[in-house]
């Protein structure tokens, strides 16, 4: 197990395999599910436990995506961008599992009762807002795409941000008692968000500081 | 001179040696209970805990196909232990149990404490298999043995003053995690029902599920169940029963009263504040099922409805 290990880990150093190395890892939760649902390992309720763990692994690659950018500036990496790219592309594919698992694996296309459901529940909202996003975000990927909103995809992508926070009001939204996991969700996102907060700060004081001095 | 400290024990008092033995009986079956799930050899050897062809209530859903016992078992809300509802199986089980007596005060003629077995001792304990919805959006079939909780409460006497009854669920805090911290509600854990509702047919103490003795997680020894209201109603682990002039402040109305109401039929045309009420997955129904329609009253509107002909649900949720 320990040689398995080091040699991924030389194959993530390496600069070659890195790329399939990750994306294979990013593929790990849903063959754990698979696995899961095999053994029927998910308990008295495993629709409902299915739904949630797809919904988690949106949220966590939300979170990774999120915290691509302060480590690369942290490390002193570059040319991460590519993996930003990947694990959000993974956060759109899990969110994607998320929704199909609930219109066909706990509703059967029953659209009367799913409509109602997200009519009368805000909780659901607030994870269509995080969807439409993450989906508009996962569509507009391509390099060509990429090419023709020009100026308009940097502002497209900001609303990531957004995607974060109602993701996280989504799952806290839905829960009775036991806020633990959501409330460590909303800490994360609130030191990866606050981060660029702190960036943008610092570069606006130093970009005034280099204003030339003038007397009064 | 002898100065009695104590009084001696009137005759009346003195248990009846035939009864003494059925209390025994009735401890080791509790006993039994508690390595249930841990030791299914040891059930087969013993093979005795369960009540084998109890009478069927009327009011039992004959018809309807109990969950599979093992789903029931491991899917509670048990917030004294755990919020996680597998982790309650394991929690639960240094909750002590033997032995457990009841509290009954408040507007009755008779209170006092009274022994489970001597409560147990002059009910006849019938199934009633039930549809059990909670409040989160899944349901279930149980078949609860038990009695009417209004055989308990004549035993106390009520006074024409009692309007409402108030249940309030055992404390442990050595064995329950969640008290100790403090953790989500108010405890103890207090259910509460209009009189009316209370001493309905329909409404029962279930000590047992599936001929069996309640395990538990599931509320042993003896919980409340009223099947026309969502699941938080029904409290568990019960110690006290007070009867009250006014309605009682319960635990979940307590905390979020914009979500909880104090009666809590499951209606399906009333949204809870942040989800729909409409449908509700069935435990043990597969994949690519459909989730099931929720019912008013959780199906039992012909026997309760009348109870609420001039309120405005939607006011008194």
């Amino acid at each position: 197990m320990m040689e398995q290990i080091s040699t991924l880990l030389t194959m993530i150093k390496s600069k070659d395999h890195r790329w399939n190395v990750i994306f294979t890892i990013c593929l790990l939760p849903l063959l754990g599910l698979l696995i899961d649902i095999i053994f029927n390992n998910l308990g008295s309720n495993p629709i409902q436990a299915l739904h949630i763990r797809l919904g988690d692994w949106s949220l966590r690659f939300l979170g990774i995506t999120l915290a691509v950018t302060p480590a690369q500036t942290i490390m002193h990496w570059r040319g991460m961008a590519e993996y930003r790219k990947l694990f959000g592309l993974y956060s759109f594919f899990y969110a994607t599992l998320h929704i199909l698992t609930y219109i066909i694996v706990d509703n059967n296309f029953m659209w009367g009762m799913i409509w109602t459901d997200i009519l009368e529940s805000p909780y659901i909202w607030f994870g269509v807002i995080a969807y439409v996003i993450v989906f508009l975000l996962g569509i507009t990927t391509p390099n060509a795409i990429k090419k023709m909103l020009g100026k308009n995809w940097k502002k497209l992508h900001r609303f990531i941000y957004l995607a974060g926070i109602v993701g996280v009001i989504h799952y806290f939204w839905q829960l009775k008692g036991n806020l633990a996991e959501p409330l460590l969700y909303t800490l994360i996102l609130f030191f990866l968000l606050g981060f660029r907060a702190l960036v943008e700060f610092t570069r606006r004081r130093l970009s005034n500081m280099m204003m030339p001095k003038r007397m009064e | 001179m002898i100065i009695k400290t104590t009084k001696s024990i009137p005759s009346h008092e003195i248990t009846d040696e035939k009864v003494f033995k059925e209390r025994r009986t009735l401890i080791k079956s509790l006993l039994a209970a508690t390595v249930v799930g841990n030791s299914h050899s040891l059930m087969a050897q013993t093979n005795s805990v369960k009540w084998e062809n109890l009478a069927q209530s009327e009011l039992s859903a004959k018809t309807l196909t109990p969950t599979p016992e093992k789903l029931v078992k491991d899917y509670t809300n048990y917030y004294e232990f755990s919020f996680g509802k597998e982790d309650s199986t394991k929690l639960a089980q240094p909750l002590v149990i033997d032995p457990w007596s009841i509290e009954i005060s408040g507007e009755v003629e008779n209170a006092g404490k009274f022994n489970l077995e001597d409560i147990l001792s002059k009910q006849t304990l019938e199934e009633r298999i039930y549809r059990f919805r909670c409040v989160e959006a899944w349901s279930m079939v149980v078949p609860w043995v038990g009695f009417p909780l209004v055989n308990l409460l004549n035993m106390a006497k009520p006074l024409s003053t009692a309007n409402f009854v108030k249940f309030t669920t055992v404390e442990q805090p050595d064995v329950m995690p969640n008290l100790r911290n403090q953790s989500v509600l108010h405890w103890p854990y207090t259910e509460g029902l209009r009189i009316d509702e209370a001493t309905h047919p329909l409404t029962i103490l279930a000590v047992g599920m599936y001929g069996d003795v309640l395990p538990k997680q599931n509320g042993a020894p003896l919980r409340l169940i009223v099947p026309w209201k969502y699941g938080f109603k029904s409290a568990k682990a019960i110690v006290k029963i007070e009867l009250l002039k006014k309605a009682p402040l319960t635990s979940w109305n307590k905390s979020a009263p914009d979500e909880y109401g104090f009666y809590a039929n499951v209606n399906p045309s009333i949204p809870h504040p942040r989800w729909s009420q409409n449908s509700e997955r069935l435990l043990g129904s597969g994949f690519f099922t459909s989730r099931r329609q929720t019912e008013l009253f959780n199906g039992y509107g012909d026997q309760v409805a009348h109870l609420y002909n001039d309120m405005d649900l939607r006011h008194f949720f």
